[in-house]
């Protein structure tokens, strides 16, 4: 699969479409992430945009079409999924954090377990980016002990910590009490900063206009308009899409 | 603190007042011969010593069978939970039948049936503990499934993207927080195997059930030895009880304040 053209791509889908029962969630979705680019994909509730992140690694299986990650297409064997979720990483809207471990080992499980790391290894590179989540003083505590903010930034280091090269967010602020939203974003927006490919879904537009240099908005299982954010925000194209921006951006 | 400290005085003073009216009967001119197990006369001490004599036997079986109910349990219990039909069927299929059978027959047909077909005789022991731990397993499987099942799909999404495969997420984060769930209904499970233990008895395994009903053929006083019997069962249920208890305190923590 391989090729020289196709080797600064990072994510690419390429005809998915997929079917919950007779529902179809996705159509034809296309669209291509070069390595280093941050996308952001926005779209009413129902509309598909989680879906398609979590085709990417897997957690929902996509039934026709093409995904390829870093080069890579993803098919139903073992050795592909493992190999594609070792350089994705993901951040949930529900944080998803192992409430009976600490978080130090929230952040070493997987290095210790899948990696091969010593404990020690693992302890330091968590808390290396405990260090740049900003909460390295929490190190010790349970999830339940945290604010929402705080478990967010340790489900964000946590997937750091496998060193992916490609991190997707679902949503990874909506449930979270507004005046704790900033901090995550920061964290997020940091990292975008440092050269991370990542795939967003959010209605942050205010971080999609900072972070994105492509967004993406759905409706009904398909892309209905993509392009950079700033003729996306000043000029969209659809009604669709012009009346969902208005309706998120009116407040 | 101080509300578990009353709760285990509470206890012991349930635990107390039948054995303080037991034994003030001991020494009047009562119908009921208490002396037969009373710890002031010389015969009594004899009889009690016989019938504690089988708490080990009852202790050890149900607890071996506790240990193996819990492995075959959960070995049922994964099946259960798989996407496969066929897997799921399986488990189905255990379930149903196990958990039909009563464990008397059950105890009679490992014992007496089973040399007959597969030409093993196992003693009395161990028979016990096959019975009871095959017929607790069917019970062990569904408390398995339901703790499994209660844990947020999300648990394993978030293992699956740090790479964790299948077994590591059972083992690691599936599992420790299904079996602090169900550890109430686990020691409910021990706690009615301790007292399912008793049927073993038929076969001749000198439990506590087994040691009683031979006191009563030389004593002759069912009442006496049967109270008795009961009590003994009392205190190993309430052990077992606090044991759960503080078991639960210490894996509980902070995870059940979520």
């Amino acid at each position: 699969m391989t090729d020289n053209t196709t080797t600064d791509i990072a994510v690419e889908m390429i005809d998915v479409s997929k079917w919950f029962g007779d529902f179809q969630v996705l159509r034809n979705i296309n669209f291509q992430v070069r390595k280093g680019e941050r996308v952001v994909i926005c779209g009413p509730s129902g509309s598909g945009k989680s879906t398609v992140v979590r085709c990417i690694n897997r957690l929902e299986k996509h039934q026709q079409g093409t995904i390829n990650v870093d080069g890579k297409e993803l098919t139903n064997s073992r050795q592909s999924v493992a190999g594609i979720r070792a350089e994705v990483g993901m951040v949930f809207q529900q944080f998803n954090l192992f409430p009976h471990l600490s978080v130090l080992e929230n952040l070493t499980l997987g290095p210790i377990k899948t990696r091969g790391m010593s404990k020690e290894e693992a302890e330091s590179r968590a808390m290396d980016y405990l260090h740049r989540v900003h909460i390295p003083e929490q190190a010790d505590k349970r999830p339940s002990q945290l604010s929402g903010g705080q478990q967010q930034r340790v489900a964000i280091a946590r997937s750091l910590c496998m060193e992916p090269k490609i991190m997707l967010f679902d949503e990874p602020t909506s449930a979270l009490d507004p005046e704790m939203i900033s901090e995550v974003l920061d964290v997020i927006l940091e990292l975008a900063e440092e050269g991370m490919t990542m795939i967003v879904v959010t209605h942050e537009m205010g971080f999609a206009r900072k972070a994105a240099n492509q967004m993406i908005f759905m409706d009904e299982g398909e892309i209905v308009e993509s392009g950079e954010p700033l003729r996306f925000f000043e000029n969209p194209k659809t009604d669709r899409c012009k009346k969902f921006l208005n309706q998120i951006l009116s407040h | 603190m101080t509300k578990t400290i009353s709760l285990a005085q509470w206890k012991l003073i349930g635990l107390m007042t039948p054995l303080i009216f037991l034994l003030a009967g001991c020494g009047g001119e009562s119908k009921l011969k208490w002396y037969v197990v009373s710890p002031w006369t010389e015969k009594g001490q004899i009889n009690l010593k016989f019938l504690m004599m089988g708490t080990w036997n009852t202790l050890s079986m149900s607890f071996l069978a506790l240990i193996l109910s819990i492995f075959v349990g959960l070995v049922i219990a994964i099946p259960g939970i798989a996407a496969n039909r066929p897997l799921r069927m399986t488990n189905v299929f255990y379930v149903e039948i196990v958990r039909s059978i009563p464990l008397l027959p059950l105890i009679l047909w490992i014992y007496y049936g089973l040399p007959e077909i597969a030409g093993v005789q196992l003693d009395y022991f161990w028979a016990g503990v096959i019975a009871l731990a095959l017929s607790d397993s069917a019970f062990e499987a569904e408390i398995f499934r339901a703790g499994i099942q209660s844990i947020p799909r999300g648990q394993s999404e978030a293992a699956s993207t740090i790479g964790l495969n299948y077994f590591q997420n059972m083992r690691y984060i599936v599992l420790p927080q299904a079996i602090r769930r169900i550890l109430p209904a686990l020691g409910n499970q021990f706690a009615y195997m301790v007292k399912m233990s008793a049927l073993v008895s038929v076969i001749g395994l000198q439990e506590l059930t087994r040691r009683a009903n031979e006191l009563i053929v030389t004593e002759y006083r069912a009442l006496e030895v049967y109270t008795i019997l009961i009590l003994e069962y009392l205190v190993i249920i309430l052990i077992i009880g606090q044991g759960v208890r503080w078991l639960e305190r210490k894996m509980g923590g902070a995870e059940n304040s979520r």
